[in-house]
């Protein structure tokens, strides 16, 4: 990858994103909220493809924490895909998942967070983890790929057996990481 | 339904359009919307909510999603529609057929002193829907267009918005119970049975 483009984006040969999608799959999981990210691209695509997803493109991030609360009312387990600035987004709409006790967990693909290039990603990827903490959300890492599958699937497990935000971050070293020899 | 100012009155607009609404899923934009629908009956099929601002008509289309047999109905104020403005593409891009969103345009912030909102100086919330492509979308403006919104709530084969044009004064309060984990549960409840409260 670039590490001078405005967006980054996985190497085609890395498959952690569709490690995700089939957590996704294994959890159960049938609505996808998302403002796009670079890092998410493979994984959306996956999602758009999958009949069995219903995809939901939001205008801005806040809106897909009132969303999957309804689908969660409505008997529907879903997950927030977004990247790092669109937490910023989201923090006063977080407080619906809190009041109600609602499962909202989020994967985050992280910028401003490790050999960034684009000074206005800084500020809230600095803040990501503690802004999310801040309201309540339980935040977990990946950095390496061998992390992922794990992480993503005990933030997925921890928001819908205990009632509550959770997130993982996928670190912007992991969304620019080489695969040397695949690709 | 018209209050003395000749304007329709919230609460009569609100009693009427919940008037045998049978199973209708009913969620309420916080604050005089939300007391609204109090007034008409406190009941399981109600999400009153607390807070959220601009969340409650998205908030509706991931339901009406998630329960394509269920009518939803939104209920919020003019402040609140404002505050979310994109959640009309969003919705409109997936035209649930079964979600319909009131607006109780009072041209005011009620709940927080009664300062004038946008719609007040001629933005057009029905026109901004419609342009997003949420095709019925309609402006009330007296009580004849009241029983045919109800009708539309509970049979209509697209998406729908109203904006009902309604006198400002702020009504008595009546108030939901406040715990949002009751009133989450009980409203799943009414939706998935007890099965709700296991795992899915
Ligand atoms: C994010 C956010 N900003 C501001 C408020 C304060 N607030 C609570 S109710 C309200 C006005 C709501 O106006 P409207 O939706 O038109 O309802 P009305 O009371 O006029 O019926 C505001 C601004 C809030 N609760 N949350
Ligand atoms: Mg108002």
């Amino acid at each position: 990858m670039d590490r001078d483009a405005l967006e980054m984006r996985p190497d085609a040969a890395a498959d952690w994103p569709d490690r995700i999608y089939a957590v996704l799959k294994a959890q159960n999981i049938t609505q996808v909220a998302l403002v796009p990210d670079a890092g998410h691209s493979r994984l959306i695509k996956r999602c758009l493809a999958d009949n069995a997803i219903t995809v939901v493109t939001l205008t801005t991030e806040e809106e897909g924490i009132a969303l999957l609360s309804g689908a969660w009312m409505g008997g529907v387990k879903g997950v927030l895909l977004m990247q790092s600035s669109g937490v910023g987004n989201c923090i006063n709409m977080l407080s619906l998942p809190i009041l109600h006790r609602t499962p909202m967990p989020m994967i985050v693909t992280m910028r401003g967070d490790y050999g960034e290039f684009n000074p206005a990603q800084i500020p809230m990827g600095n803040a990501t983890q503690t802004v999310l903490e801040a309201m309540g959300t339980l935040v977990r890492r990946a950095d390496v790929p061998e992390d992922v599958e794990a992480c993503v699937d005990a933030t997925i497990r921890m928001a819908f057996n205990t009632y509550r935000p959770t997130a993982t971050l996928l670190g912007q070293r992991l969304i620019g990481a080489k695969t040397f020899g695949k690709d | 339904m018209l209050a003395a100012s000749g304007k329709l009155d919230r609460r009569a607009v609100v009693n009427a359009l919940l008037a045998d609404r049978g199973d209708l899923l009913v969620i309420a934009g916080l604050g005089a919307p939300a007391w609204d629908i109090t007034a008409a009956g406190d009941c399981p099929t109600n999400l009153p909510l607390w807070g959220g601002m601009g969340g409650a008509a998205v908030m509706g289309l991931g339901l009406a999603l998630a329960q394509p047999t269920r009518r939803v109905l939104v209920i919020t104020g003019d402040g609140e529609a404002l505050m979310g403005l994109g959640a009309l593409a969003t919705i409109a891009t997936k035209q649930p057929p079964n979600l319909s969103i009131v607006v109780l345009d009072n041209e005011h912030y009620g709940e927080t002193g009664g300062q004038e909102t946008a719609t007040k100086h001629g933005v057009d919330l029905a026109a901004i829907a419609r342009g997003a492509g949420i095709a019925d979308a309609r402006t009330i403006t007296t009580p004849d267009g009241i029983a045919p919104l109800r009708e539309a709530i509970h049979t209509a084969a697209g998406p729908t918005l109203a904006v009902i044009k309604i006198d400002a004064a702020n009504l008595p309060l009546k108030l939901p119970p406040r715990e949002g984990a009751y009133l989450a549960a009980r409203f799943r409840e009414a939706i998935l049975g007890p099965q709700a409260h296991h795992q899915l």
